[in-house]
């Protein structure tokens, strides 16, 4: 295929997933606008205004960051691990793979598809925060370069999962028992400086809080990690997943009889 | 040249199971070629080497002049492959699946939009462009299949068992259509489990069994390979007893329908001849079994052990 032809094609898979995801609003871009904004009301307004301060912010702005990043990680995420599977699971993957498109298309196909749902979410988010706190931006290109590189990865996990997955509880494993606890325990609501030293260790193996750390240093300025390891290790592991997923889709695994 | 062309194809799979043994087969451009084999033969192995879906064990294949192994992207944009499940996605409406598989082939909307409206037009699926595709009838996602499998308009059209679960009337215009395409130059193979389809549609035969090649000929010589064929004849008054012409083998299968063996060295005629005189007359003729059926069932129970010989009355993909 001539470059031009393969980003038709690359073009042709990122807007059936908009299409998709845009087709079913109500599953997709709903849900996440509701359950964050009863993340602002209850712990931001109720309970936040009982803990004062966090970082040397209000405890709403202070979670606003990490709640924006969840956002983006959870819908990168379940986009293409949802979108893959069910792909899979209605054997139309075999329209792609009977076409001559290289499996580098169709990754960075479903992978940018899931990054836009993931960046769209997180602006829903951003501006339902404006209706809760006063947004700053303190370091604009590190803010947008972390969501992208975030949503980047947790695309590529998506995907992976979906490759090896056989049935939908396999799709459900992965979000329900690691990323979401992850998440949580990731700064997204504390500060890790709040920590016993032991806790503490513990959390500094979690890769999650180097990317909400990392956002909230381009938003607030505060961070409990170091910005530029944080954003090497992010980079690193885009790489490392990217070329691992290039290697099973062309070798069929999960796909190809 | 050759449309398709494949050497020493094996595929054994994890557990074991040889589901090709080293096949070989040529299908020249234009032709008109059947693929038939019994349930596991190998030929829904072979369809899913040759479009991408399966990984071969060994072997060698070649789509006009293009090696699948080294020239993947232009072997893979001149075959179009009809499968035998429906392989679309349920919720996408009937338009943005040709567009949408147009654009997998890299071809650019406003030619996708063109041929998506030739094809859906052709195929008698325009009214129902903006449907979800879960909404069609069988018949109807059946010809979306095939509508799919032209919009990149390849050389090689490839359809496993395309008229499974279709009506009669449909699967007439399905030939019709077919046939048409093929006479406008496009090698056509098909895998069918209605032997009539093969016989009426295709001037080439394959039959695989076990993995292996067992017969690969034109349709006219395989069908002169069937030393006797068998003929129902409905007569016009009761029969009391089974008549007797010399050289033909005759039954009754009640007192109006008789049964009669014809070798292909006898002249028919001489059947009805012989009834005349002896004051019988025949009101209609029909074959017992399709002719190329009774060859498959011969080729076939040849390669199955005594058990399953029995039970060869299903043929499919």
């Amino acid at each position: 295929m001539s470059a031009r032809e393969q980003w038709i094609a690359f073009l042709t898979i990122v807007t059936r997933e908009v299409r998709r995801f845009l087709r079913i609003w109500p599953q997709t871009l709903l849900p996440p606008a509701i359950t964050i904004s009863l993340y602002f009301v209850i712990f931001g307004n109720m309970i936040g205004s009982r803990v004062g301060e966090m970082g040397g912010f209000d405890y709403m702005a202070y979670i606003v960051p990490g709640l924006i990043m969840m956002s983006v990680i959870q819908n990168s995420y379940g986009n293409v691990v949802s979108s893959f599977f069910s792909t899979k699971w209605q054997h139309s993957i075999e329209e792609m793979m009977v076409s001559p498109m290289p499996s580098h298309v169709i990754l960075l196909g479903f992978v940018v598809g899931g990054m836009v749902r993931g960046i769209l979410t997180g602006l829903i988010v951003t501006l339902l925060s404006l209706f809760f706190t006063e947004l700053r931006m303190e370091h604009a290109w590190i803010t947008v370069l972390v969501v992208v590189l975030t949503a980047l990865l947790f695309s590529l996990g998506g995907f992976l999962n979906a490759l090896f997955a056989r049935k939908f509880d396999d799709i459900a494993i992965v979000p329900t028992f690691i990323l979401t606890p992850l998440t949580y325990l990731g700064g997204v609501f504390y500060s890790i400086d709040l920590l016993p030293d032991f806790w503490r260790a513990v959390s500094m193996a979690n890769p999650i809080l180097y990317m909400v750390n990392s956002f909230r240093f381009g938003v607030l300025g505060v961070s409990d990690v170091n910005v530029t390891v944080s954003l090497l290790a992010i980079a690193g592991f885009v790489a490392g997943f990217f070329v691992l997923a290039l290697w099973l889709l062309y070798r069929g695994t999960g796909i190809r009889g | 040249m050759t449309a398709l062309a494949i050497r020493d194809l094996a595929k054994i799979y994890g557990d074991h199971t040889h589901a090709l043994r080293g096949i070989d087969l040529d299908v020249e451009e234009g032709e008109f070629f059947a693929l038939l084999g019994p349930n596991g033969a190998g030929k829904s192995t072979t369809i899913g080497i040759i479009s991408s879906l399966v990984n071969k064990t060994r072997g060698r294949v070649e789509i006009l002049g293009h090696d699948l192994d080294r020239e993947r992207p232009l072997a893979k944009k001149r075959i179009g492959v009809v499968p035998q499940e429906f392989n679309f996605n349920q919720f996408e409406k009937v338009y943005n699946i040709l567009v949408t598989q147009a654009g997998y082939y890299g071809i650019p909307a406003h030619i996708a939009r063109e041929r998506t409206e030739k094809y859906l037009r052709q195929l008698g699926l325009w009214g129902k462009r903006d449907v979800p595709s879960r909404e069609l009838s069988g018949g109807m996602k059946r010809r979306l299949m095939i509508a799919r499998a032209l919009v990149h308009e390849p050389e090689l059209l490839i359809l496993d068992e395309p008229t499974a679960g279709v009506d009669i009337e449909l699967r007439r215009s399905m030939w019709e259509f077919l046939t048409g395409l093929n006479e406008q130059g496009k090698t056509i193979i098909l895998t069918t489990h209605y032997l009539e389809e093969a016989e009426s549609l295709c001037r080439r035969i394959a039959i695989i069994d076990h993995g292996t090649i067992v017969e690969n000929t034109d349709m006219k010589s395989l069908l002169e390979k069937l030393h006797v064929e068998t003929f129902i004849l409905d007569v016009s008054t009761p029969l009391n007893e089974v008549p007797v012409v010399d050289g033909f083998t005759m039954r009754l299968r009640d007192a109006e329908t008789l049964e009669v063996d014809v070798p292909k060295s006898h002249s028919l005629n001489r059947v009805f001849i012989e009834l005349e005189r002896q004051g019988i007359a025949v009101l209609s003729m029909r074959n017992k079994a399709n002719r190329l059926e009774e060859l498959f069932m011969h080729l076939v129970e040849r390669n199955l052990p005594d058990e399953q010989a029995v039970d060869t009355g299903e043929v499919s993909a």
